[in-house]
């Protein structure tokens, strides 16, 4: 590497740059070409949920978080007001 | 035989249009016949690069309709017989463009030309598909930064499965074309190195054109850089790549334009 950068005393940043790339990359080659996972999750659980419960369509939310070493899927789904009820008698 | 080549990135602004008309140049100075096509349809900028803007007449769209002649919209450069432009229209929007029409008028084109240079508009829409459609060869014109590096991955993947040559089970002829690349910062680790650039995209590189204020005057005065200032740093990396193009094995520098201890201390290297 240079010399410049010892004086510099300010990180590089295009390590942080290629790593982040290369996460990223390695994650939308794998999608390329096939349906959109997340939308696909999000209407099937919005199916299973509804044969039960009257939900609103828009408050059943599927995140998907990507890390390096642990991904996490999210899946919050707002009830409506006396929804629990069902579920406390169901049960 | 022909070859229809297009120059292609995903992100706008990375120099699409800048190499379009660089490599268009030296290709037509090598002895090629040479044809550039803008696809950038309602915004389009080649004839303005090419200093050919009050010669417009006809376009890509009347010619695809049928409302004119393709040797009636075609413009030769007042500077290079082998150059010819088509330009795109201004005024009609990118649907005008249908994929038959096209594919019509790269075949007429590759009768008259050595070269078919399609100027890819930025994106992944229509206009971006329909100049990648019929290619046989792809410059990727990518910059040193993250979301230029991602657009590039994503376009090498349309050329990939979205081209005639690929549906055809062939492959389209890729290569990686750096812009705007500052070997001092990349040596302070604070842009992407090559190596970084063509590790991550495992695309070959065609050149390095250095980041330069050659390329602002070259189009401030419509002149492809190669012509306008053929000594300075971006027209001689434009005229190795051009070279690699042509089938030529030079070695890859990142041409500069100084030298001697700065060039030392900044750790300045080919990839």
């Amino acid at each position: 590497m240079s010399v410049l950068r010892l004086f510099s005393g300010r990180p590089a940043t295009a390590p942080i740059a290629r790593e982040r790339l290369q996460i990223l990359l390695a994650h939308e080659r794998g999608l390329r070409g096939q349906p959109d996972l997340l939308m696909q999750l999000r209407e099937e659980i919005l199916a299973v949920v509804s044969r039960h419960v009257v939900l609103d369509p828009d408050k059943v939310i599927v995140r998907m978080e990507r890390g390096k070493h642990v991904s996490t899927l999210e899946v919050d789904i707002e009830l409506p007001v006396g929804a629990d009820r069902a579920f406390a008698s169901a049960g | 035989m022909a070859k229809v080549l297009v120059v292609t990135s995903g992100k706008g602004g990375v120099g699409k249009t800048t190499t379009t008309a660089a490599i268009g140049a030296a290709l037509a100075q090598a002895g090629q016949k040479v044809v550039v096509v803008d696809f950038d349809v309602g915004l389009r900028n080649l004839d303005l690069v090419l200093g050919a803007e009050r010669r417009v007449v006809f376009d890509l769209i009347n010619v695809v309709h049928g409302v004119a002649k393709l040797p009636q919209a075609l413009i030769r450069d007042k500077r290079l017989e082998n150059l010819s432009l088509l330009p795109a229209s201004q005024t009609k929007d990118k649907d005008a463009l249908t994929e038959e029409g096209v594919g019509r008028v790269i075949t007429e084109l590759r009768k008259s030309f050595d070269w078919v240079i399609c100027d890819s508009p930025a994106g992944i829409e229509r206009g971006a598909m329909l100049a990648m459609r019929y290619a046989d060869e792809a410059v990727i014109v990518t910059n040193p930064e993250v979301s230029s590096v991602r657009d590039s991955d994503r376009i090498i993947g349309m050329l990939d499965s979205k081209t005639v040559r690929a549906e055809n089970g062939e492959r389209v002829e890729k290569h990686i074309l750096i812009t705007r690349y500052d070997a001092g910062r990349a040596a302070r680790g604070e842009m992407l190195s090559i190596d970084d650039v063509l590790e991550i995209l495992a695309t070959p590189l065609l050149g390095i054109v250095p980041e330069s204020q050659d390329v602002l005057r070259a189009s401030n005065v419509g002149c492809p850089v190669t012509l306008n200032n053929p000594s300075s740093a971006p027209a001689r990396a434009y005229s190795d790549a051009t070279r690699r193009l042509l089938g030529e094995q030079i070695e890859m520098l990142v041409p500069s334009e100084r030298k001697g201890l700065m060039n030392l201390l900044l750790g300045r290297r080919a990839a």
